[in-house]
């Protein structure tokens, strides 16, 4: 099929994502990217692990962690990943407005998570959290703040894919785009499940 | 390189589309309710200050690792067929892990 062929609801393909070869190599390419991207945070993970207890004389995670901030945020960001999952499955069947409109609303709470993470952030920063107060708070927020860029990176992104192609409409050149900056958004949630498990349930446990 | 499903017939094609898109819809909102509960679950078990943590840190760890297989299998497709590179880079990714993890927390010492 050609790149940039008109398409119909009758002829558009089932796997529109990877139907030419540049959406099978973008696809590839991108879930290698996203194996590296297991190991960037891997590492920031053991080294979160091996540092939490050394707080310096600054405050803890138990002092610090507040549930229902952490739990709101959890929420927020599980939400936008079905939402998202509405936005290809619309993509698949050939409605862009629809698909628009879903990515429109993945943005929205992407929006809300961070905001709620920027509150937390400044709330630990008067408590005397911050980054440079012992090893504790350096791996806490080099790990949840690289994550928190993710999410502001993956906002900027689906944005951007949903202007530049607004009056554009879908085809097979930007079908896999949009399908792989959903796979990145997933991904920002895989990430955090752990993210709200080792790092604020695990620090509340003790 | 036209559709897998084809009878010849664009609109029976569209139809079977359609009816496989929803299904696949379906799955993956039963997914989101058990990612929901799992989260519940996980947040309930902390919590609850009568479990010993010996307990509740790997339970949540358990939870935490069921909601992940979930995200990729369903959310992200990997339970498709054409994934087999995917979920060898994902668990060469996940291998790394256990490795720095276990390195980190046991061999070195600050």
């Amino acid at each position: 099929m050609h790149v940039e062929e008109k398409l119909t609801a009758e002829t558009f393909p089932a796997a529109p994502e990877r139907a030419t070869l540049e959406g099978k190599n973008k696809f590839l390419g991108f879930w290698l990217f996203l194996g590296g991207e297991t190991v960037l945070f891997a590492s920031l993970f053991a080294t979160y692990l091996a540092l939490k207890d050394k707080t310096n004389g600054g405050p803890s995670a138990e002092e610090l962690f507040q549930m229902p901030v952490v739990f709101m945020a959890t929420m927020l960001l599980l939400t936008s990943s079905l939402t998202s999952v509405y936005a290809i499955y619309h993509m698949k069947n050939f409605d862009f407005k629809k698909m628009q409109l879903w990515f429109g609303i993945t943005v929205l709470l992407g929006a809300g998570f961070l905001g709620l993470e920027i509150y937390e952030f400044t709330e630990y920063v008067h408590e005397g959290h911050k980054f440079t107060t012992s090893a504790f708070a350096s791996s806490f927020y080099t790990l949840v703040g690289t994550h928190g860029s993710h999410v502001a990176f993956g906002l900027l992104w689906i944005l951007t894919l949903m202007i530049r192609n607004a009056k554009r409409g879908l085809d097979l050149y930007n079908a896999p785009k949009f399908y792989v900056a959903s796979l990145y958004w997933h991904f920002i949630d895989v990430v955090w499940v752990f993210i709200f498990t080792v790092v604020y349930l695990m620090g509340m446990v003790g | 390189m036209a559709n897998q499903t084809n009878s010849g017939n664009e609109r029976v094609d569209l139809a079977y589309r359609r009816r496989k898109n929803a299904e696949e819809m379906r799955h993956q909102m039963i997914a989101f309710v058990l990612m929901i509960l799992l989260t519940l679950v996980a947040f309930a078990a902390v919590g609850y200050e009568e479990f010993s943590h010996w307990f509740v840190v790997p339970f949540i760890l358990l939870l935490a690792a069921v909601q992940v297989a979930f995200q990729l299998y369903y959310f992200m497709h990997m339970s498709h067929k054409g994934h087999e590179f995917p979920a060898m880079f994902i668990y060469g990714g996940v291998a790394v892990m256990l490795l720095l993890v276990w390195a980190f927390t046991t061999v070195i010492w600050w």
